[in-house]
């Protein structure tokens, strides 16, 4: 019996170093396999607080970061956007082609205007992108993105969006994210991965 | 230039500490049994429609009390607010009904959480500069305070 019980731990581990060492030398297959589940992203062509449009089908052969926020955000939206042009700063002539790009969900109060002298508090290298109130839902649900608008007791309202900054490989696909409160050096290594570094 | 903007940055940074330090343990406010510490704000972004306060609120009393409005000379719209992360998702709230200040409790207002709300804002949150305004609380009354405008990234990591 002991026996028995011995012999099948002893082919429960070989098997399970086999499944393993397979498993770990066709990761980037594996990878990629998670990442067409996890498909995030959709083509898009929105106009900038640089004037114009961008149109992902430019960014093809360049890694970029997208998230979404509003103006009229207290908190949250100018922290991701701070940080970011931190770490931008930190990474210098490594990331002096990278793009990050901050997408209204309130693009009934949020101007291209107004989007564009929000922007300038912040890195070059950010740029603000303003969907039609058409394009919106699209947008959103391509990238998982959650908004919606909260009444306010004065007839307003504000807004509740996902936080996340999606990062975006030099394939236009999805590569990573990075969440509201992630450590800096998080942060960081996320983009140097991204840039290939 | 870009030596110029990085000197300029660290200077901000340091400057930014000190006031930290300087009004972290100065800035402090009573009235009846509730303390105010620290009231202060961040600068906001060119063009932003809106800041947000943050404080520490004591009350040492052994009567639970309650914030119930707050006002600001830079903001005729001022809300009470929570705020909260859900799976990732930045969830709002309106407190209509105030933010209840339990007898003993110490409430923090602070980034990514509880916080006053100035909406429409009349001129620009700079740093350096303070926002007068007063806290309405349903048994302490009525205390004026002073917010410290830090810069925008003040209290990050």
């Amino acid at each position: 019996m002991l026996k028995h019980l011995r012999a099948a731990t002893l082919v429960s581990a070989v098997l399970l170093a086999a499944l393993t060492a397979y498993a770990w030398f066709q990761r980037d297959a594996l990878r990629d396999t998670v990442r067409e589940a996890v498909s995030i992203g959709a083509p898009f062509r929105l106009a900038s607080s640089r004037g114009g449009h961008v149109d992902s089908g430019d960014l093809a052969g360049q890694p970029y970061a997208i998230f979404f926020g509003f103006t009229n955000c207290p908190e949250v939206c100018p922290t991701t956007l701070y940080e970011m042009s931190n770490v931008l700063e930190k990474l210098g002539d490594a990331a002096r082609d990278f793009r990050v790009f901050f997408v209204t969900v309130d693009p009934e109060r949020d101007t291209v205007e107004k989007m564009k002298a929000y922007i300038a508090s912040f890195d070059p290298r950010m740029e603000a992108l303003v969907p039609t109130a058409d394009q919106l839902p699209g947008l959103a649900s391509a990238f998982r993105v959650y908004y919606a608008k909260v009444p306010t007791s004065d007839g307003g309202y504000t807004m509740d969006h996902t936080a996340t900054v999606f990062l975006m490989g030099a394939d236009g696909r999805f590569a990573s994210t990075i969440s509201y409160g992630e450590a800096p050096e998080m942060r960081e290594a996320k983009l140097r991965k991204l840039l290939g570094q | 230039m870009k030596l110029f903007k990085q000197i300029a940055f660290a200077s901000a940074l340091t400057i930014a500490a000190f006031l930290d330090l300087a009004t972290a343990h100065a800035h402090e406010t009573k009235i009846g049994d509730i303390v105010i510490s620290h009231p202060w704000s961040r600068q906001s972004p060119m063009a932003a429609d809106v800041g947000a306060g943050f404080m520490v609120i004591e009350n040492t009393g052994q009567q639970d009390d309650r914030l119930v409005r707050a006002t600001a000379t830079i903001s005729d719209n001022v809300q009470l607010h929570d705020m909260k992360m859900v799976d990732d998702v930045m969830k709002m709230v309106e407190l209509a009904g105030g933010i209840p200040i339990p007898a003993g409790a110490k409430v923090e207002l602070k980034p990514g959480s509880l916080h006053v709300m100035f909406l429409e804002l009349k001129a620009p949150v700079k740093e350096g500069e303070t926002i007068a305004g007063t806290l309405i609380f349903e048994k302490a009354g009525t205390i004026e305070v002073e917010f410290e405008v830090g810069a925008p990234n003040a209290g990050m990591n």
